[in-house]
């Protein structure tokens, strides 16, 4: 009996230690050699993988700031973590940090229940893609939100959401990471990654319509009718293919008020700090 | 105002709902025949079955999955009785209600609900109770015809059972009794589970089934065909009696199990190819189960083991693409 | 009785409220106004000649073909050119057309208008070619790829068989039907005269047994022409699907992402046949077309011979208008058409039916989740997995979609069909087409 006991406890433990040996042999030998700086550089990334930067994933964009020079990584930059984990980036590469303005994202498009009523009833599966091939979408405008809701199932930080009472999606400018995976998503590229100004406003065109005014203006209230009013006001603002557009150049902390007010239609939008409001 | 979407603009009337139905209404010769044989025990265990299945959706639907209920779709109704199907007359309704836990609970709702779940419920509920009250499970009243309110009816032994001894060498007349005829067999005046005693019974509801086009012959043709070519095999090659192939098929779950468990949808493959090899794989593991496990029955193992499979099948078995025939 | 032929794998028995079946063609006569669009075909626009304020008779050139791929097009009506700018097409978006106010019936000289039966081909060739491509002529089965281009056999590739697609699979429809009944002699003609455009003896007419009618009308016809014979095929739908069809009558199949040239067949719609006789014929370019007006919520189902450019909206008032039952309006058929955003736009070359369904018909119920009957996989007649697509596609799986062989998808729409937890399993298709072509 004792003699059984021992045998088992000895046969066990002899193939414990044999395989203890072959796990750490191979482990040694496959194990991925890895940059120190990478690893480092990964811990301080926000590991969202949004693919924002750019690049496939944090992984790869911890290799990819390891690998720049100081040239190049001026240019890197992840929206995700923003100037904090940049500066930390910097800090670990020796390089000096590059300070980005904030920016978030901005649905160009105001064509809420009220400006742009629905002239007929979607009835099909709720993806903004598919409803973009089979029409116009509800309200008639062929550049207008379809208020499926495509955006708001790709972003991550759930910043997006469809308001229920305008039925265009609105955006958490505090969770907005401007990743961009709205801009991408969109089937009408409604979406646009901003520059807030230096006191955090932004002043933009809600609007991608480039119908003549008097058309758009039938199926929204709230469309760009090329008026040339903005332009006026600044003309930098390029008024083309009945839209206008504001560059980024243009200070929303000077015009932004000003341009807002101007806009016959309401298709300018001025929000100031955060208190983002559609119509 | 009008309505726009995608095409096509014309969807089939049939749902979840009306399939369902049409299982219930394909059970029905069966439950009939189990009370006709077994009385009132078979009717209080039926619908202690079928109250638990569906009192277990309702839960889970309700305070677990937080879905919409699904109790409408009557799916539970249809586990409820082929769970009862599956267990003897005898059965004390706590157990019944034990093993409804198990299959709604445990087999179905754990993996998400109807659609999701990989083992048939009814026949994880019946393993279950199989192996935890083994006492029970085997004891078989024997059938009385007409007899409906005797409630104390005597035991006797499945078919299987007394098959199983044949093979041994003990004499199985003085123990279990004589082997029923075949068309005893066939009208369900024999001992075993509720529902699994009336081949013809049986037999009509599979029918109205694939009338009903709810599923196709395949599984069940391929099953059975199956048991009945390796059997007789056997048969032929030994002579024995223990061996004839149709006492195989008409005795024990095996036609419950290939007209109604095999072919539950979530459970079995999704294209011919794949159902076929499903249908031959439940048959070749019942024989052997049957002839020369410890087992009498291997119905319910079989379909389980098969059903363990369907995601491989359904990986590497895709039906053929139009355009790769030259 | 022999069995009937049909493709082997998947399809469906949709129900086939053909009601129109036994209604004769009624001429639509003129609205006041067409809009016609300049591309109303694959391929590009054509190039638009007319301006604003032109008057043009009956088949004048309005838009010219550009490019190979492309198609003339032409006027339907006699009138004044009032715009020549974008307008609201049948999804709302903008299309380019060219409005025109009637005015008059004038037709261009050249059109012969008597109704006598022209037998003899004479032209050669190259000149039947010309003609065709001349008179606008492109498939109107629904796809709209230009006749001319189909019907040019590349030098390395054979023909051996023209198949006359008669089957018109889809519910309600009956456009081609009535055409076979009242317009046999002359489809047979057409097909006499592709025929010699391939350099073949050979023409099968595909007539699924559903329309007793023109089978029995054509089998009479086609006695007296030799080479020209009708095969009558079971109902099941898509057969009308040209790779169905060619499985159907040749057993042959079509690979993937291969023509059906490849396997030696044209296939041409009994429409676009007669269009060929018309205009090598009658010198008539392709300005008018036969329209299945039906649907559960019309008043008067009927068929209709319309001018190219007509409004939806004109055909539909002389059914009886729209009325509280009408939920949907559909351009095509039920099981592959559009659901029209705008009832304005203007009937084409293509639009073979206008539908007018019930909300009880046509609502999409809210679907579940996939109970894995695998009813979808039976009926998928390219031998597709759309559940499994369907779920790769949820779950934005969307690199394991290649090995589904997705861009092998005709857009039947059987599997939604059939579907019994009604997932919207051709979306589904759809987005995974669309995103496998992004990469």
């Amino acid at each position: 009996m004792e003699y059984t006991i021992l045998l088992s406890i000895l046969v066990l433990g002899v193939t414990a230690f044999i395989s203890a040996v072959v796990l750490y042999l191979v482990s040694r030998k496959f194990a991925i050699p890895e940059e120190e700086k990478v690893s480092q550089i990964e811990e301080v990334l926000p590991q969202a993988n949004c693919g924002g930067c750019g690049k496939a994933g944090c992984h790869d964009f911890a290799i990819t700031c390891a690998h720049a020079d100081a040239k190049t990584f001026s240019k890197l930059h992840c929206p995700v973590g923003g100037n904090e984990v940049m500066k930390k980036v910097a800090k670990i590469l020796g390089f000096k940090p590059t300070v980005k303005e904030a920016t978030v994202s901005v649905l160009r498009c105001n064509g809420t229940c009220q400006n742009a009523p629905a002239k007929i009833q979607y009835d099909g599966i709720f993806s903004c893609r598919v409803a973009n091939k089979v029409s116009c979408g509800q309200t008639g405008c062929p550049t207008g939100c379809l208020r499926l809701g495509d955006c708001v199932k790709v972003c991550q930080f759930g910043a997006l959401s469809i308001d229920k009472k305008t039925g265009i999606p609105v955006i958490d400018e505090d969770k907005c990471t401007s990743c961009g995976a709205c801009v991408r998503t969109c089937p009408r590229q409604l979406f646009e990654i901003r520059n807030k100004s230096p006191k955090g406003n932004m002043v933009y065109v809600a609007c991608r319509n480039t119908q003549k005014g008097a058309i758009a203006r039938k199926n929204c209230k709230a469309a760009c009718i090329a008026c040339l009013k903005c332009n006026k006001i600044n003309p930098d603002i390029k008024v083309e293919n009945n839209l206008s557009y504001i560059p980024n150049t243009v200070s929303a902390d000077d015009y932004g008020q000003e341009l807002a007010q101007s806009c016959p239609t309401g298709a300018i939008i001025f929000t100031h700090c955060g208190d983002k409001k559609h119509d | 105002m009008f309505k726009i979407s995608t095409a096509p603009h014309f969807q089939t009337t049939d749902d979840t709902r009306h399939i369902m139905q049409d299982v219930i209404i394909a059970l029905m010769p069966a439950a009939f025949t189990a009370i006709l044989f077994f009385g009132l025990n078979a009717l209080l265990v039926i619908l202690t079955s079928v109250a638990g299945c569906v009192l277990f959706e309702y839960l889970a639907c309700r305070y677990w999955l937080k879905t919409s209920n699904t109790t409408t779709d009557l799916s539970a109704v249809v586990t409820g009785l082929l769970l009862a199907y599956n267990l003897p007359s005898s059965m004390p309704l706590w157990m019944t209600l034990v093993g409804c836990f198990v299959s709604i609970i445990i087999a179905k709702a754990c993996y998400g609900g109807l659609g999701k779940n990989i083992f048939n419920p009814a026949l994880v509920g019946r393993v279950f109770l199989f192996i935890s009250f083994p006492v029970q499970m085997t004891t078989w009243p024997k059938p009385e015809l007409g007899n409906i309110f005797e409630l104390d009816a005597q035991t006797g032994a499945t078919t299987l059972g007394i098959l199983k001894h044949l093979d041994g060498s003990t004499s199985a007349t003085s123990l279990q009794g004589d082997l029923p005829e075949y068309w005893e067999m066939f009208f369900g005046n024999i001992g075993g589970c509720l529902g699994e005693v009336s081949a013809l019974a049986l037999l009509l509801g599979v029918i109205y089934l694939i009338w009903k086009k709810v599923i196709t012959w395949h599984i069940p043709f391929y099953y059975v065909a199956t048991v009945f070519l390796i059997t007789s095999i056997m048969w032929l090659i030994t002579g024995k009696q223990s061996y004839d192939p149709i006492t195989h098929i008409l005795s024990g779950g095996l036609l419950l199990g290939a007209f109604f468990m095999a072919t539950d949808y979530t459970t079995s493959p999704m294209n011919k190819k794949g159902q076929i090899i499903f249908a031959v794989g439940c048959g070749v593991l019942t024989v052997i189960i049957r002839l020369w496990s410890a087992y009498p029955e291997g119905v319910s193992f079989a379909i389980l083991i098969m059903n363990a499979f369907v995601p491989l099948i359904d990986k590497y078995v895709t039906p053929r693409l139009y355009g790769s025939r030259r | 009785m022999t069995k009937l032929k049909t493709f082997p794998l998947g399809g469906i028995h949709p129900d086939k409220y053909k009601i129109t079946t036994d209604s004769p063609i009624i001429d639509a006569g003129l609205p006041e106004i067409v809009y016609i669009p300049v591309k109303q075909h694959i391929g590009s626009p054509a190039k638009i000649l007319v301006s604003k304020g032109d008057k043009v008779k009956v088949g004048t050139l309005l838009a010219d073909a550009d490019g190979i791929v492309s198609a003339d097009v032409h006027s339907s009506v006699s009138g004044e050119v009032i715009k020549v700018e974008s307008i609201e097409g049948e999804f709302g978006y903008l299309e380019d057309m060219i409005t025109i106010k009637v005015e008059g019936d004038d037709f261009e000289p050249s059109i012969d208008r008597s109704t006598d039966i022209n037998r003899e081909i004479e032209l050669s060739k190259e000149e039947i070619i010309a003609k065709i491509r001349e008179a606008g002529i492109v498939g109107m089965g629904g796809a709209g790829y230009p006749t001319p281009v189909k019907t040019s056999i590349p030098e390395n590739k054979k023909v051996d068989t023209l198949i006359l697609n008669g089957i018109e699979c889809e519910p309600f429809l009956t456009a081609d039907d009535r055409l076979m009944v009242e317009k046999a002699e002359q489809i047979v003609i057409g097909a006499k005269i592709i025929n010699k455009i391939l350099g073949i003896q050979n023409a099968i007419i595909a007539i699924d047994e559903n329309k007793p009618h023109a089978i029995e009308t054509l089998s009479k016809i086609t006695k007296t022409y030799v080479g020209v014979n009708v095969q009558v095929c079971a109902t099941k739908y898509p057969q009308g699907g040209e790779k169905q069809l060619i499985t159907a009558i040749t057993g042959r199949e079509v690979p993937s992402r291969k023509l059906p040239i490849d396997v030696g067949c044209i296939v041409q719609n009994v429409g676009t046949v007669f269009a060929v006789y018309e205009a090598v014929m009658k010198n008539k370019p392709l300005f008018e077309r036969i329209v299945t007006l039906s649907g559960d919520a019309c008043l008067h189902p009927a068929n209709y011979r319309v001018r190219v450019g007509t409004p939806a909206s004109f055909l539909i008032d002389k059914s009886g208008g729209i009325t509280e039952k009408v939920s949907k309006v559909i351009f095509g058929g039920p099981m592959m058409g559009t659901a029209a955003f705008n009832i304005n736009a203007p009937i084409t070359k293509i639009t073979s039916g206008i539908l007018l369904l019930s909300e009880e018909l046509s609502h999409k119920t809210e679907p579940q989740d996939c109970i894995r009957c695998g009813k979808c996989v039976e009926a998928c007649p390219m031998g597709l997995q759309p559940y499994l697509i369907g779920r790769n596609v949820r779950n934005e799986k969307f690199s394991e979609l290649a090995a589904c062989h997705v861009l092998d998808c005709i857009e039947c729409g059987c599997c939604a069909y059939t579907c019994p937890v009604h997932l919207p399993l051709l979306d589904y298709c759809k987005i995974a087409k669309s995103e496998l072509k992004k990469k």
